[in-house]
């Protein structure tokens, strides 16, 4: 990797400030994506500013219906949480099957959906169950944050303080994973709450998104069954080594539908 | 049983080490004042160079040195060599490209090596290596197998028209032809070996240190095989004399093939230590790895059998065309063609078979053995003609084989393909198998599995192998360089402790357990004072290294020698202390014994009799400690039964293997926990090719699986636990009995694996790797 | 150049490093602490799983500095008094291990998973808990045993 300065920050007051003066700064959570990036070479920041040592932004509370978890939370803290088990276990499911165990316990929620990996996991919860995010500036709902591959609606130097999660009647997160990488080559979030079924998608395009077409049907008819007729358009699906688009098609019907059913 | 002698499932001696963090493998190794290389690497895969320009990447911080292939040539330096000659069918010997461990003016693959950086640091080399300015002319590429030979492809080579290396056929085509004309029915098949990344867990690493005073170079290498390597670079690379050069393979984190070879890092790391008067150390990362390391595999094949209406097999007929890459690495002509056409006949009795291999270039990362090399290509081929035919026949997988086994009363069997197999017993061993794996059981299991929506599938894979390679004779017959003995010292200390030099090395096999076992065995010294000692040029007297699972049906046979001369050496000294006769000395459980009385004495005792020989026979030299080559007189012929069942999930066509079952003739077990392990390691090298592990590279030559992410490794959630059992026979060549066991798994497994899924799916074939995508594929098609 | 402290198998340790040393480079360069591998660059293969304040974490995945003030536990502080860990002694008498590469790190990652899930382990669950360790020597079926072994003596 290039050389930069590195910053260790308390508050995110001093992460604006050290991101300000920096060249080409770079935030960095718990670097799991970030670090092996600049490994092979492939982003050169001029100051890593990293995040992991702020404790406002570390942590899990619950206020009523809503489950709050901090930017800077791991994974692994998530996946073992009783408040995240109790509310929504479904996310607690997800979190203890994103990469493997020694990742979990240094990657972030906050870091994850920043980043916005076309693979990853959390960015179809954060859809499904109606998330929002908050930042050092404002809060930001869950269909309007992830706007494209490795894009977001975050302003250079925002930062993610917390995601709101409002706790649904039923939810599951179901993956069908890359068996090299274990990221995600279609995962399915369905969630279910008094007035709709929220769908969401990643892996299978360029960007998380909500699976309307699915939404379409569960919110009439919430059965496996109902899947069936929807069509997935093909056209903007990923295409890779290891899937077709015709492939991914199918899985997202397979996973929408296998979500479903563990909502029951 | 010798206490901790053969057939004990021993403790590992070099577990300890491994365990606590004291492991040795080379990059853990540090010589003073050492720098670091990078190497600047061909982001083209096929392209001229048009000119490099080196002062930016020379002036950049903490550069010692940078260095282009100019400067290697200057020096006379390489080029690298291939060891084995194949002869093509116009009598002619295989083209051979010249393969400079720097490029000279062209650069034939992605990661193919341009320039070298010497810095400071490693960090500030790479720095550098990214200065060096390459102007490249691109040329077009050829990549694919199936197709690199064909009118209006990419030339890579001038002496290599057509992209051709070789075209080898063998056996008697008329005949087989013939057979085919009057067959009742024939069989036919094409298929794809699939190409893997061989992917030891640690990556390769040189580190050369230069003495200015003896002006010799020491060379650390990940290395199977040290004395090959010494042998290489100084015979045929010109790096130092074989005396001036030292080659140490300490731990070295697994091989499987990959390490065999020599490879231009090795070469430059080794000269330039003596260019820059600095040691000079280079590691090689997973990226590099996947673009520089010899990949293995890679074939296309249409393969046919001729059957009677009794489904005995009468002829058959493969034609092959084998992938070898940009460059013909070390040992790269041997593995499609002998190590591959002579393993055709397996267990069976087929009288008549022809094979032809067109061996082609391809603007990849050359091709060299992997793991079993040409024979897991033979017996993949082989073992899903057989299903083929079982199906075309209306046979039972099992009965098809029974019917065309070679008999128990038929060995040593010649084979139409060169190769007599000394031992077998292949019907107890599938009977074994069938009963291991509760073959009678599975329509039952099949019915429940589709209650629950599942597809559930049995195959079989019998198999035979050649490995224990090899005798020198024969090789040296075929076309190799080299012999392929192996050599052994058996040394005792004067306290009677015993250090054991052996030319094997090994990198997970466990050579310093199973090799103190056999001491213990025939000398009766307690296991804990025996000290096997391998990978170090200047420890151990010669050896050709570890590959072809030779190192205990050779390697061991030369120490069992070495320890018959002591034997017959402490027989004279024991007599004269004993004050009897040399005739009346007997040798058992570590003492020598005046027959029918009661005076005896220990081997310590006549150990330490041959360093102080104070009274001693007249005539003898002093010491005890002898050195011994053992040459094999033949091949060693491991076989089996494995069994693999699989459910397959339709609606996403995942495969789970859900039992595996492996039944093995290794002859006889010197630490069954050991062989075990090996069984099990090679069984999910073998899943790996059959279920997850696919080297892919576009139609550009970009290596697109080129880390983890994309090339997917067997993990411990993709494999079950294994039932594993023996149906040994007793090899009559060896004088220990015994057979290799280290490349029997990965050769056995993938036809199991793939027989199993086109079971599952009713479908004739599908081809490796067998993903979710592919079988899905293959289910909605049969559906 | 950032200083970098830490607490190390029980040691506290200093040392100048470069912001993009990573921590694996400066416990196996600047403390010549050896046992951590490294297998990967795409942070998949576990060879340098190390413990970080109790947690395991690949190492290859961390920078120094972002260990600063941290206790680092790696496969060198594992045997006390010449005595092997429940669990390397588990892992020697399976036949857990063959090269030894993946070693440390299978250990290192074998001890945070009976931390998390006890010590009775089924098979599927030791198998799920690996997936960020790779081997190529063992076929995984004495690593799978001899974590279950091990998990079982820590609790005897």
């Amino acid at each position: 990797m290039y050389e930069f300065s590195y910053h260790k920050v308390a508050s995110v007051a001093d992460a604006v400030a050290a991101m300000s003066a920096a060249d080409d700064g770079k935030y960095v959570a718990g670097g799991q994506t970030m670090l092996p990036t600049m490994k092979h070479r492939l982003a050169s920041p001029s100051d890593i500013i990293d995040l992991g040592g702020i404790a406002e932004l570390s942590g899990i509370t619950v206020a009523g219906d809503t489950l709050t978890i901090g930017a800077m939370t791991t994974h692994a803290a998530v996946a073992a949480s009783a408040e995240v088990q109790a509310m929504i276990p479904s996310l607690a499911q997800l979190a203890g099957n994103i990469g493997d165990p020694a990742v979990r316990n240094r990657g972030t929620i906050g870091g994850s959906i920043a980043n916005n990996d076309p693979a990853a996991d959390y960015p179809a919860a954060v859809i499904a169950l109606g998330a929002t995010v908050h930042t050092n500036k404002r809060e930001i709902a869950a269909d309007d944050f992830f706007t494209g591959m490795f894009e977001t609606a975050l302003a250079e130097d925002e930062i993610i303080t917390s995601i709101d999660f409002p706790k649904p009647l039923a939810a599951a997160y179901m993956k069908f994973e890359n068996p090299a990488s274990r990221y995600a080559i279609v995962g399915v979030c369905v969630a279910k709450t008094a007035s709709e079924v929220r769908v969401g998608v990643t892996g299978a395009t360029t960007c998380a998104h909500r699976g309307q077409r699915l939404e379409a049907v569960l919110n009439s008819d919430f059965s496996s069954a109902a899947c069936d007729a929807v069509e997935i358009p093909l056209e903007r699906m990923n295409s890779d080594i290891h899937a077709s688009a015709e492939y991914r098609a199918h899985l997202v019907k397979v996973m929408a539908k296998r979500a479903v059913d563990a909502c029951a | 049983m010798v206490e901790n002698g053969i057939g004990a499932s021993v403790r590992r001696k070099e577990d300890n080490r491994f365990l606590i963090g004291k492991g040795n493998y080379t990059d853990d190794i540090n010589v003073a004042g050492q720098s670091y290389a990078c190497f600047v690497r061909s982001p083209h895969a096929h392209a001229t160079i048009n000119s490099i320009d080196t002062t930016a990447a020379s002036a950049s911080l903490g550069v010692i040195a940078v260095f282009t292939g100019d400067e290697l040539a200057a020096d006379g330096i390489g080029p690298l060599i291939c060891g084995v000659t194949v002869t093509s069918d116009d009598g002619e010997p295989h083209r051979a490209p010249l393969h400079p461990a720097l490029a000279q003016g062209k650069v034939n693959y992605v990661g193919d090596h341009v320039a070298v950086v010497i810095a400071e640091t490693y960090a500030q080399a790479r720095d550098a290596a990214e200065k060096v300015d390459v102007d490249y002319g691109l040329l077009a590429a050829v990549t694919d197998t199936g197709s690199a030979a064909d009118e209006g492809q990419p030339q890579i080579h001038e002496v290599a028209p057509n992209n051709m290396c070789f075209n080898w056929p063998f056996g008697d085509k008329d005949a087989v032809e013939t057979a085919f004309a009057a067959a009742h029915k024939i069989s036919r098949l094409e298929l794809v070996n699939n190409r893997m990344v061989t992917n030891p867990m640690e990556p390769r690493a040189a580190l050369g240190d230069y003495n200015e005073g003896t002006e010799e170079i020491t060379l650390y290498l990940t290395t199977q095989n040290p004395h090959v390597h010494r042998l290489v670079l100084s015979a045929f690379n010109q790096l130092a004399p074989e005396h001036k050069l030292r080659i140490v393979g300490p731990d070295v984190g697994g091989g499987f093939g990959a390490k065999i070879f020599v490879y231009a890092e090795e070469l430059v790391v080794g000269w330039a230590c003596r260019k820059v008067k600095r040691p000079v150390k280079w590691t090689s990362d997973r990226t590099e790895a996947f673009l520089s390391d010899a990949h293995g595999r890679d074939h296309v094949a249409t393969a046919e059998m001729a059957l009677d209406e009794n489904g005995k097999f009468l002829a058959m007929r493969v034609m092959t065309q084998a992938n070898l890459g940009a460059y013909l690495s070390t040992f790269s002509t041997m593995v499609p063609s002998y190590l591959y056409a002579f393993l055709l006949a397996g267990q069976y009795t087929t009288p008549l078979i022809y094979s032809e291999v067109k061996a082609v270039f391809t603007n990849t990362a050359p091709v060299d053995a992997c793991r079993g090399a040409g024979r897991p290509e033979a017996t993949y081929l082989l073992e899903r003609l057989v299903d083929v035919a079982a199906a075309d026949m209306g046979l039972d997988p099992g009965e098809i084989r029974r019917r065309n086994f070679i008999p128990l009363d038929a060995f040593p069997y010649q084979t139409p393909v060169v190769q007599c197999y000394d031992s077998g017993d292949y019907e107890t061993a599938l009977d074994k198998a069938l009963l291991l794996a509760n073959y009678a059981g599975f329509s039952a299991r099949a019915a429940e599995a589709k209650g629950r929506g599942k597809l559930r599938g049995i195959g079989l894979s019998s198999y035979v192998e050649a490995c224990g390679i090899a005798p020198s004779a024969a090789v040296g017959q075929l076309g190799a360089g080299v012999g392929l003995w192996e050599s052994a010292q058996v040394r005792f200390n004067p306290t009677g402790n015993v250090q054991v030099f052996t030319g094997t090395h090994s990198h997970g096999q466990g050579h310093e357990t199973t090799f103190a076992q056999l001491v213990t065995e025939q000398l009766g010294v307690p296991f804990e004072n025996i000290e096997v000692i391998h990978g170090d040029t200047a420890k151990t007297q010669f050896g050709m290294g570890t590959y072809g699972s030779r190192s205990l049906a050779v390697g061991g046979v030369a120490i069992a020698k070495a320890c018959e001369k002591l034997i017959a050496k402490g027989k004279k000294i024991a007599a004269h202390a004993l004050e009897a006769a040399e005739g009346d000395i007997e040798f058992g459980n570590g003492n020598f014994s005046v027959a029918g009385t009661d005076k005896a004495m220990n081997i310590a005792e006549v150990a330490f009799n041959a360093y102080v020989p104070h009274s001693y026979p007249e005539g003898l030299e002093p010491g005890f400690d002898e050195n011994a080559f053992f040459d094999p007189l033949n091949f060693s012929f491991p076989a089996g039964t494995h069994v693999c069942e699989v459910e397959v999930d339709p609606e996403t066509g995942v495969v789970e293997i859900v039992k595996y079952s492996a039944v093995d003739d290794f002859g006889k077990l010197v630490n069954p926990m050991i062989v075990e392990g090996q069984v099990h390691g090679g069984v999910v090298h073998g899943i790996g090719q059959a279920l997850l592990e696919g080297c892919r590279y576009d139609s550009e030559g970009q290596l697109i699986t080129a880390s983890y992410m994309d090339y997917a490794m067997p993990r411990a959630d993709n494999v079950p636990s294994f039932d594993v059992d023996y149906a040994p026979t007793n090899p009559p060549h060896n004088p220990l009995g015994v057979k290799g066991c280290g490349e029997a798994g990965a050769i056995a497994a993938p036809p199991a694996v793939i027989n199993a899924i086109v079971n599952a799916l009713g479908v004739k074939h599908i081809d490796m790797p067998a993903t979710p995508e592919n079988v899905w594929r293959a289910a909605q098609a049969a559906a | 150049m950032p200083t970098v402290t830490m607490n190390v198998n029980g040691n506290s340790v200093s040392a100048e490093v470069e912001s993009r040393t990573l921590l694996v480079q400066f416990l196996r360069e600047s403390l010549r602490l050896t046992g951590t591998h490294i297998g990967c660059d795409t942070s998949q293969c576990g060879a340098c799983v190390v413990h970080v304040d109790g947690k395991s974490i690949k190492s290859c995945t961390m920078l120094a500095v972002m260990a600063d003030g941290c206790d680092v536990a790696t496969i060198e502080g594992l045997a006390s008094e010449g005595k092997m860990h429940s669990m390397q002694q588990a892992f020697m008498d399976n036949h857990g291990l063959q090269c030894g590469f993946c070693t440390p790190g299978m250990v290192m990652s074998a001890l945070d998973i009976v931390k998390r899930n006890g010590h009775k382990l089924d098979e599927a669950t030791v198998r799920k808990e690996l997936e960020g360790n790779i081997c190529r020597c063992t076929g995984y079926h004495n690593i799978v045993k001899s974590i279950q072994a091990g998990a079982k003596a820590m609790g005897d």
